[in-house]
């Protein structure tokens, strides 16, 4: 194992992010502020308590996952993106390190900044509701295996993509919806059986809805099913990895 | 010597069923300076990649120090580095950093000194705590080599490393490798500059359409193959040569106004006719004609490339 291989990716990485750490922290905190202006205060006050729990914390969970979903998987498809583009990816490949080293680099690397800020915007939630966190320690489970996941989504996306516009259509075309119907505003409860069961297809309802028992012990899915579905995600995105590296696709001619 | 590098019937086939590279044999020396020469597309740039791990080969196989560059990856490309044809950076990274990122990819811990020197033998030094962005294309080029060199490679490839550099720095950079070279390192460098080969290279070898047409020596290269030639211009143009220039090896130029006597030619009788010079002057005299300019020319490797590359079919 190539330790400070891993080492130069992930400092070099965490550098690059440094760089732009006021865009990539701030505009996620001002967009959750500004959700929780409008659905927690101006509009929740109206909305009923979602099972038992009052409808700005209620989205918390959600709104922490949408913005770990997104910034993971733009992280982590940048990060590897960006040296295809710029050219400088002949370095890691003619570099003595394996494909596992660059990934434990990168994908590292994304997941921390995706962790952080979701940690920032959970503190911002603090000033907006009462939050309580019943299981913290599952909490913090639920976020580091999805940060984890979908950095290694967003790496296998930054090596398919062939442009700019490949690059962002997951991150802008299919997480969004994903997160919005997948239970982050609403209880699945709410919705008709039929759009309820459809509901089920959606791998974010379980990122959201385990994540949210471990605030509130409310779910729409049983807790431990939404562990076997990360388990499930994390897995694919390994075999695809994996599948990668044997073939070189896309990477080496 | 022995070899350090030993490719062996390399065979390089893209997705799109273009053959880059048809059964090359080399065998590098330690220490030595190779140049590769040849037109745009020959396999130059293919073959390096293969042997730094950028391209899988199809068929064949690379031993760098006796390791296979595909299985044991980690022990070749620990010894190798490399310096790309593209000057491709991370624009918005510093000398210093992306200098050291290189070293740690490879395996190695930091070293504050060695890149100090490193970055002033490539006179980047004033230059370190600038963005890439902000750097010339002369000092980009310095700057990959400086990447290339941070992890102490024996083996150095340099991918036309003098394309587009102006004469001054081109010369500076000849200096950089020949020192490099001092300290045992191996140099491979491709160019499609005959006078950067002539000038550096210990043997050179020569690719053309995915084929290695030869690899010599560059002193026996150019004794070879080299030619010379003493042009005699005429005042008056001459419609018959005279039969004892004829006998002499002698030809007349297409405008009648030239003689033309090679010597040492290229079937390896290198010398041969150099005696005759003194009795073609004297046949000249003795057939009463008249000179006005005298010249002779050495065929540079410039003509031995173009005469090998062109009679390939």
């Amino acid at each position: 194992m190539n330790i400070e291989a891993i080492k130069s990716i992930y400092y070099f990485e965490m550098a690059r992010m440094g760089r732009t750490l006021l865009q990539s922290v701030i505009s996620p905190v001002i967009t959750t502020s500004l959700y929780f202006i409008v659905f927690g205060t101006a509009i929740g006050s109206r909305i009923n308590e979602v099972g038992g729990v009052s409808y700005g914390a209620f989205i918390t969970p959600g709104l922490i996952m949408l913005t770990l979903l997104s910034q993971c998987i733009s992280n982590g498809s940048i990060g590897i993106y960006f040296p295809k583009f710029t050219g400088t990816i002949y370095e890691l490949l003619s570099a003595p390190v394996s494909m596992t080293e660059v990934v434990i680099g990168y994908v590292g690397a994304a997941a921390t900044k995706g962790l952080l800020i979701g940690l920032i915007i959970l503190a911002t939630a603090s000033f907006f509701v009462d939050l309580t966190i019943a299981h913290p320690f599952l909490m913090l489970m639920f976020m580091v295996l999805t940060a984890v996941t979908f950095s290694m989504f967003g790496f296998i996306i930054g090596i398919w993509a062939d442009n700019f516009e490949q690059l962002n259509l997951v991150p802008m075309l299919v997480v969004p919806p994903l997160t919005f119907l997948g239970g982050s505003f609403y209880s699945i409860d709410m919705l008709p059986p039929f759009w309820a069961a459809v509901s089920h297809l959606n791998p974010v309802l379980y990122l959201v809805s385990g994540f949210r028992w471990s605030f509130y012990e409310v779910s729409d899915v049983n807790p431990l099913i939404s562990l076997v579905m990360i388990a499930v995600c994390l897995a694919v995105c390994l075999g695809v990895l994996s599948w990668i590296f044997r073939t070189g696709y896309r990477l080496r001619k | 010597m022995s070899s350090i590098v030993s490719i062996q019937n390399l065979t390089k086939t893209y997705a799109n069923g273009f053959q880059a590279l048809k059964g090359v044999d080399l065998e590098i020396r330690a220490g030595e300076i190779l140049a590769l020469l040849g037109p745009n597309g020959a396999g130059k740039t293919t073959l390096i990649s293969i042997v730094c791990g950028l391209s899988m080969p199809t068929a064949g196989r690379v031993l760098v120090d006796g390791h296979d560059v595909v299985t044991e990856f980690r022990q070749t490309r620990r010894l190798i580095g490399l310096v790309p044809q593209e000057l491709t950076t991370d624009q918005f990274e510093t000398v210093w950093n992306t200098v050291t990122f290189s070293r740690g990819l490879h395996g190695q811990k930091t070293n504050k000194p060695l890149i100090e020197q490193i970055l002033k033998d490539l006179s980047l030094w004033d230059k370190r705590d600038n963005k890439l962005r902000e750097l010339s294309g002369g000092m980009k080029r310095r700057v990959l080599i400086a990447k290339a060199l941070a992890h102490e490679p024996r083996i150095l490839f340099l991918d036309e490393p003098t394309a587009g550099v102006d004469v001054e720095l081109r010369r500076g950079m000849w200096a950089a490798i020949n020192r490099l070279r001092e300290t045992g390192v191996t140099v491979i460098l491709t160019t499609h500059y005959i006078e950067e080969a002539e000038e550096m290279a210990d043997r050179i070898g020569v690719i053309c359409g995915g084929e290695l047409l030869l690899v010599e020596e560059k002193q026996a290269l150019m004794q070879k193959l080299g030619r010379k030639a003493l042009h005699l211009e005429l005042k008056a143009p001459l419609d018959v040569l005279p039969p004892t220039l004829a006998a002499l090896g002698v030809t007349l130029s297409d405008n009648r106004r030239g003689l033309v006597h090679e010597y040492g030619n290229g079937d390896g009788v290198a010398g041969a006719g150099e005696g005759r010079i003194g009795q073609v002057l004297a046949a000249v005299e003795a057939a009463g004609l008249s000179i006005s300019d005298v010249s002779t020319r050495q065929s540079s490797l410039e003509d031995i490339f173009v005469s090998l590359v062109g009679a390939k079919p």
